[in-house]
């Protein structure tokens, strides 16, 4: 008597199996993208320029930052939480109330708007050198975040839409609108430490 | 015996889909070799700090990056525990930054030049001072365009 045949193993779910390992592949390279704040440095000044020759910006129209090595805030003078800094840093830019004390603005005019306040401030932010890397892009972050939720909540009182379902001259109206004006100065030795 | 099967010799054939686990393999493997791995094996250790504020990088192939850390275990004999800069594959000094920049720059198409961004990768725990050494000579290759690395914050609320 012959041997039995055995019996084939059957293969028809091998596509599905493979397609499982595909699908993971795909899930797991796509999770890996590079997330980060952006920012631009100011370019190197030319060598023989006088630093003095820029005209002096008024204390109101300056929001302070300053960051020392055991990570604590001072902003405008005033010992601050991160958590704050936010709703601070807001307050500064939009100044709703025409306070004397908050930056100045200048009247422009802007498509979409018309002639609009645009706000004279800057921030300026500086930290010690031992500052921690960790609490400085967190300050960052909550200063871009500050003048992001500005916009959004602009975008969304003119046209109704989400900031980032605007086109790019609607964004770019708003972006004239609340500038993002971030100066770093150079880092000092302030508030002790190494 | 129904009388659906009555032209039996009718029927068309099922497609054959023994050749489909083979296609997919052949997609499995492409999407394997086309994935980019992490490019260069780490000498210092990079946590990046958490933030909410972030945006995407758009072009990876335009990206140079510059991670600062730890030195790993094994390499601490030789450079100690002090924040490093890594450049490609190897530690470096912040004078060797410039000259990476430009290394970086003439591996690129002429028209891509403008368009480089500089990653920083940097410990969370690193101190200021040696980011701010950083800075300094990305301005003096005029390489403006920074992206400090971060992860998603996670909300605690």
């Amino acid at each position: 008597m012959s041997r039995r045949k055995l019996p084939e193993i059957p293969n028809a779910s091998l596509a599905d199996i493979a397609f499982m390992v595909l699908i993971f592949f795909l899930m797991v390279s796509t999770m890996d993208t590079d997330m980060g704040l952006e920012r631009r440095l100011p370019p190197m000044p030319p060598p023989d320029q006088i630093d003095d020759d820029t005209p002096p910006i008024k204390e109101r129209n300056v929001f302070v930052v300053l960051v020392n090595a055991q990570n604590q805030l001072l902003v405008e003078g005033e010992w601050l939480d991160i958590k704050n800094l936010r709703e601070k840093a807001k307050e500064f830019i939009a100044n709703p109330d025409d306070d004397p004390n908050l930056p100045e603005k200048t009247v422009q005019d802007i498509p979409f708007f018309g002639p609009t306040p645009v706000t004279k401030g800057v921030i300026s932010l500086q930290n010690h050198v031992g500052t921690q890397y960790g609490t400085y892009i967190a300050v960052q972050s909550e200063l871009v975040g500050a003048i992001n939720d500005l916009r959004k909540e602009l975008a969304l009182q003119k046209f109704g839409k989400p900031y980032e379902s605007l086109d790019s001259d609607q964004q770019g109206a708003i972006k004239d609108i609340y500038p993002s004006k971030i100066s770093e100065a150079e880092p000092k030795k302030i508030g002790g430490g190494k | 015996m129904s009388k659906f099967r009555k032209g039996g010799k009718k029927e068309t054939p099922a497609i054959a889909t023994s050749s489909l686990p083979d296609i997919v393999f052949m997609i499995l493997i492409f999407f394997m070799v086309t994935v980019k791995m992490r490019d260069v094996s780490l000498k210092v250790h990079v946590v990046t700090p958490q933030a909410s504020e972030l945006s995407k990088m758009e072009k990876k192939s335009l990206v140079s990056n510059i991670y600062v850390g730890e030195p790993d275990k094994q390499y601490q004999k030789m450079f100690g525990t002090e924040p490093r800069i890594q450049l490609n594959d190897a530690l470096a000094n912040v004078s060797d930054i410039v000259e990476f920049i430009i290394a970086e720059r003439e591996a690129r198409d002429e028209a891509e030049i403008p368009f480089l961004i500089t990653s920083l990768k940097v410990d969370e725990f690193t101190k200021m001072g040696i980011v701010q050494d950083i800075k300094q000579e990305l301005r003096r290759a005029s390489a403006l365009h920074i992206n400090y690395s971060a992860r998603k914050k996670v909300k605690l609320d």
